[in-house]
């Protein structure tokens, strides 16, 4: 496998010398962002499935064989809907805003590494990158909620920029715990000084399982899933920030959620579950029995786990109430968080820290 | 160092490309037929009535004044965490300092009912 990348990567500098760098770059993007797409895609699937046999139903079974036609029947019908701009809606900022909310889901991909080797841009300040790119996600939302000239949609932008400025703050200081057990900010570092050779007793989530808890939860409330999507609260609210959306626009903001989704799930692996490493590394029989499986393998299985936990999430608990979500923001995952900061960097003076 | 930055900058053309394009298609695919009813903005069947972009509560700006304070704080703390197993006790005990000053601060909003949602 690898010969043959070298074989072609040489074949192609030969043949389109200095156009080849970037030609290369593109193709690993489009490996990346094409999976992502289908992965999104069939989410949807996976979600309505789930859901329906949590609730005793069978979820869609009519388009293809066991439904699984069904989420290109959905892009279909999608594409072939109008795309309606109200009147008095901002119409430059009304289309962007769809935009502006995929690009952020997509592109904090490029720092992400799926297996050994296996990432876009190893760049050393790849955390940071990651958490300016999540932030940015919040535009697409309140741009759409005031461009809509909505009460709904307004209504929807205010309530989610304020959730999820909240939330970015319980993540932020969750992130700083990893980065201190890490003591570097590049992803691939994160997941190497999870490698101690005791398989997962070495991951972080062990040392920073309270973090591991609120950042998870946190990515919840980031992506505005249930029980945290007061940003659409339909029984309220109508759809919240993309009320006037059709079509398209619609979609877009459907892909941008989902794939915040699957970036949450990655994130959680990379920064707490040792991301491509294998959990029984180091261990007697159990080591030895699974050395052979690749890397890629373990990181989407750990990033699946999560997934299902975020679909079983909204089978189960109830929307938040909008003081009780403001309440678990500042009042328990802040505080918490701090202290845990202290806690994690005092630990660390200790001979006792074995991360 | 900084060529390392070229792919993501590509990355960023292309989640452009594959944001825009869908818009594109669909304006292109589907019919274009807008009327009166059909752009007024949605208020359950009714006639809209005054502006959209109305007055909101104050606590919503008080959220994002005290997000920019911590949020400040937690970029403080980056730099700190990745060297502090080289800058040791003192590193940790200057910042304990800092982060007390902000929990001073954290507890007079709570004791002054700024996280209070009613």
């Amino acid at each position: 496998m690898m010969e043959l990348l070298q074989t072609i990567e040489q074949a192609g500098q030969g043949l389109l010398g200095p156009f080849w760098g970037p030609l290369w770059t593109l193709v690993k993007i489009v490996v990346i962002v094409a999976p992502i797409m289908g992965g999104v895609a069939y989410l949807t699937l996976a979600e309505r499935k789930i859901l329906g046999y949590m609730q005793d139903r069978v979820g869609p079974n009519r388009v293809g064989y066991w439904g699984l036609l069904q989420p290109i029947a959905d892009g279909v019908k999608l594409l072939m809907k109008e795309i309606i701009i109200p009147t008095g809606a901002n119409k430059f900022l009304f289309v962007a805003a769809p935009v502006l909310a995929l690009v952020p889901a997509l592109v904090a991909w490029a720092v992400v590494p799926f297996a050994d080797g296996m990432i876009l841009a190893n760049v050393n300040a790849g955390l940071l990158y990651i958490l300016a790119m999540t932030s940015l996600g919040v535009y697409g939302i309140i741009i759409a909620g005031w461009a809509s000239n909505s009460k709904y949609a307004f209504l929807g932008a205010i309530r989610s920029a304020a959730q999820i400025v909240s939330y970015e703050l319980a993540m932020g200081f969750a992130l700083v715990c990893v980065l201190l057990a890490a003591q570097s900010m590049s992803l691939v570092d994160i997941v190497k000084g999870q490698q101690h050779g005791y398989g997962l007793l070495g991951w972080y989530f062990i040392p920073l399982f309270p973090m591991f808890v609120v950042y998870f939860i946190a990515g919840v409330a980031e992506t505005n899933r249930a029980p945290f999507d007061l940003a659409e609260d339909e029984s309220v609210i109508v759809a919240g920030f993309h009320t006037e959306y059709s079509g398209m626009g619609f979609a877009l903001f459907f892909l941008a959620e989902y794939a915040n989704m699957i970036l949450i799930s990655a994130l959680t692996s990379v920064f707490f579950l040792g991301g491509w490493l294998n959990p029984f590394e180091g261990w007697p029989v159990l080591g030895a029995m699974t050395a052979w499986v690749p890397g890629l393998f373990w990181m989407l299985a750990k990033m699946s786990v999560f997934l299902f936990i975020f679909l079983w999430f909204r089978a189960t608990f109830p929307r938040y109430r909008y003081d009780q979500l403001m309440r678990l923001g500042w009042k328990v995952f802040i505080p918490l968080t701090l202290v845990w900061v202290v806690v994690v960097a005092a630990w660390m003076q200790t001979p006792l820290w074995f991360w | 160092m900084l060529e390392n930055y070229f792919p993501v900058l590509l990355f960023i053309a292309v989640g452009l490309a594959v944001g825009v394009a869908p818009l594109v298609l669909g304006r292109l695919a589907a019919p274009h037929r807008p009327d009166d009813a059909k752009l007024s903005p949605y208020e359950c069947g009714f006639e809209a009535f005054e502006d959209a972009r109305m007055k909101f509560d104050v606590r919503y700006y008080l959220v994002a004044i005290l997000f920019i304070l911590f949020d400040l704080e937690i970029a403080f703390l980056f730099p700190w965490a990745v060297v502090l197993k080289e800058i040791g006790v003192f590193g940790f005990v200057s910042m304990l300092v800092f982060l007390s000053i902000l929990v001073v601060g954290f507890i007079y909003e709570w004791m002054k009912g700024a996280l209070e949602w009613e």
